[in-house]
């Protein structure tokens, strides 16, 4: 893998941190008036997820992380992996619960997804931004004004709760943003 | 909507470019008043700066066309030349000029930025640091300025003598405030980084002045009230931002020469390029220096503070990236 000097850092760049996997959130370079340089950094730990800022001075290398993100489709729950297929290359990646934490509830079998591999194996996945989920259950249906206010709790396929205004009927299917778990439409 | 389809247009719109003249043009008026002449100086030099931690940029020059190449440098600061006008009887002078500094690229900094620098002959640190603060008090609204010493700045806010504690003691308070994982010997590195984290983020309308010699640059030693050697030079911050550096500037020739090639030496041992160093500047300091202090400003970095920008290149017509 790559190494790369401090002034070579940049946003999005993936390097190696105490043995995990980090990417650059932001890359601030300062300099004291007389001095040398210095290179402050917000990382993301892409295993743990923590966020904190570390300080490199000019001439620190850094290794890079064999890191890449793969547009997959999910396949199936086995019960303890998910399954996904790349179907450029019809590999298949088992990612276990750390990787897929609470993004299990937006997925749908074959509906795509983004794969974080870190040395071919599956860190973290990030549903599509939207996707689309039939209610299985709620409280009955209120027929009439649909831009009256109001909203009440709805279960989809994948045991996601959402809420969702009170027109909204079991078999429906909803459209709902991934990044923030909000009702977006009746799909 | 495209970066590439937009970058002919300006990184600063246009009304912050209106107020961008008008500054300049207050800040010319303010010299004028003073009766401090106005020089224009060369950007490119035969020599460049000797400062271990600023990289000049060369330039091919040839004397005629398809003549011979000979490296030239463009200037990080006006000093070297303002100085020998000074030697030369100039008496008190300003320049609004563009520098150059290769690699110093960010929210604060671009390659190629606009400094106001000023000498005042006569002067003593006090004086100067009195009429770089009426300068900041003409362009931005008024604030209080403090004025503390660098050594009261790290007991404030560290409980630290940055001029008695040890290297370690030094590298111990940085691995607290600041994750670093490097090593360095050099006590200056350990002093910037815990100025420039964990100090200067907390400095709003401040001077610190009376830095520690080995910090001196071209400023004289001098002695502070318990006779400890301090480096005559001065640093502003306004809201966290360092905006400018001052000395009671260095007059003794051979002094002058001893840290030319301490500069020179420490660029040698850090790996770093060689350079011609200025002899003109020496031989100048020979012929006479008038007892002066100087101070070098940021003119973008007042400019962004005047109209509340957060990156210099909301307040320059094309940063870098679009020059």
């Amino acid at each position: 893998m790559a190494t790369y000097s401090s002034n070579q850092l940049k946003n999005g760049l993936k390097v190696m941190l105490d043995g995990d996997p980090c990417t650059m959130l932001d890359v601030e370079f300062v300099k004291p008036g007389k001095g040398q340089a210095f290179t402050r950094v917000r990382l993301r730990n892409l295993i743990t997820g923590r966020v904190w800022e570390r300080t490199f001075k000019s001439n620190e290398t850094l290794e890079g992380a064999d890191v890449m993100d793969t547009d997959m489709e999910y396949l199936y729950n086995d019960g303890e992996m998910w399954h996904f297929m790349d179907n450029h290359t019809f590999e298949q990646f088992a990612a276990d619960k750390n990787a897929v934490g609470d993004n299990y509830k937006w997925l749908r079998e074959q509906d795509k997804a983004t794969i974080t591999l870190w040395n071919g194996n599956p860190i973290a996945i990030t549903p599509a931004n939207f996707v689309e989920l039939e209610v299985v259950e709620t409280d009955p249906g209120v027929k009439g004004d649909t831009a009256q206010g109001g909203s009440k709790p709805a279960t989809l396929t994948t045991g996601a709760v959402v809420r969702v205004p009170l027109f909204i009927e079991i078999g429906q299917k909803l459209r709902i943003d991934t990044r923030t778990g909000e009702y977006v439409s009746r799909a | 909507m495209s970066a590439v389809h937009n970058s002919w247009q300006p990184t600063a719109t246009i009304q912050n470019l209106q107020r961008r003249a008008e500054i300049l043009s207050q800040i010319r008026a303010f010299f004028a008043k003073r009766n401090v002449m106005e020089v224009d100086t060369h950007l490119l030099s035969h020599c460049a700066v000797s400062d271990p931690f600023i990289d000049s940029m060369q330039v091919n020059y040839q004397s005629l066309a398809g003549g011979d190449i000979t490296p030239m440098f463009l200037q990080t600061s006006p000093e070297y030349a303002m100085k020998r006008l000074l030697c030369a009887g100039s008496g008190p002078i300003y320049q609004l000029a563009k520098v150059f500094r290769n690699g110093e690229s960010g929210r604060r900094h671009n390659p190629e930025f606009t400094l106001l620098e000023w000498y005042q002959t006569g002067f003593n640190l006090p004086q100067l640091m009195q009429e770089v603060e009426a300068l900041i008090q003409s362009i931005l609204p008024y604030q209080p300025f403090e004025y503390i010493s660098y050594r009261d700045v790290f007991q404030r806010t560290l409980q630290l003598d940055p001029f008695t504690a040890s290297l370690a003691e030094l590298k111990s308070a940085c691995r607290e405030q600041v994750e670093a994982s490097f090593e360095d010997e050099d006590r200056d590195t350990w002093l910037n980084l815990l100025m420039s984290h964990f100090i200067e983020p907390q400095l709003n309308a401040t001077f610190v002045h009376s830095y520690p010699p080995s910090q001196a640059a071209l400023a004289k030693i001098t002695q502070d009230d318990y006779g400890t050697p301090i480096a005559a030079r001065f640093e502003v911050y306004v809201q966290g931002i360092e905006l400018a550096n001052g000395y009671h500037e260095l007059t003794d020739a051979q002094e002058q020469q001893k840290r030319l090639k301490a500069d020179h030496d420490q660029r040698k041992q850090l790996g770093l390029p060689t350079y011609p160093l200025e002899m003109r500047l020496v031989q100048a300091l020979e012929h006479g220096l008038p007892d002066c202090s100087g101070v070098a400003l940021g003119v973008d970095r007042l400019i962004m503070l005047a109209l509340n920008c957060n990156q210099i290149r909301e307040v320059i017509p094309f940063s870098i990236d679009r020059a």
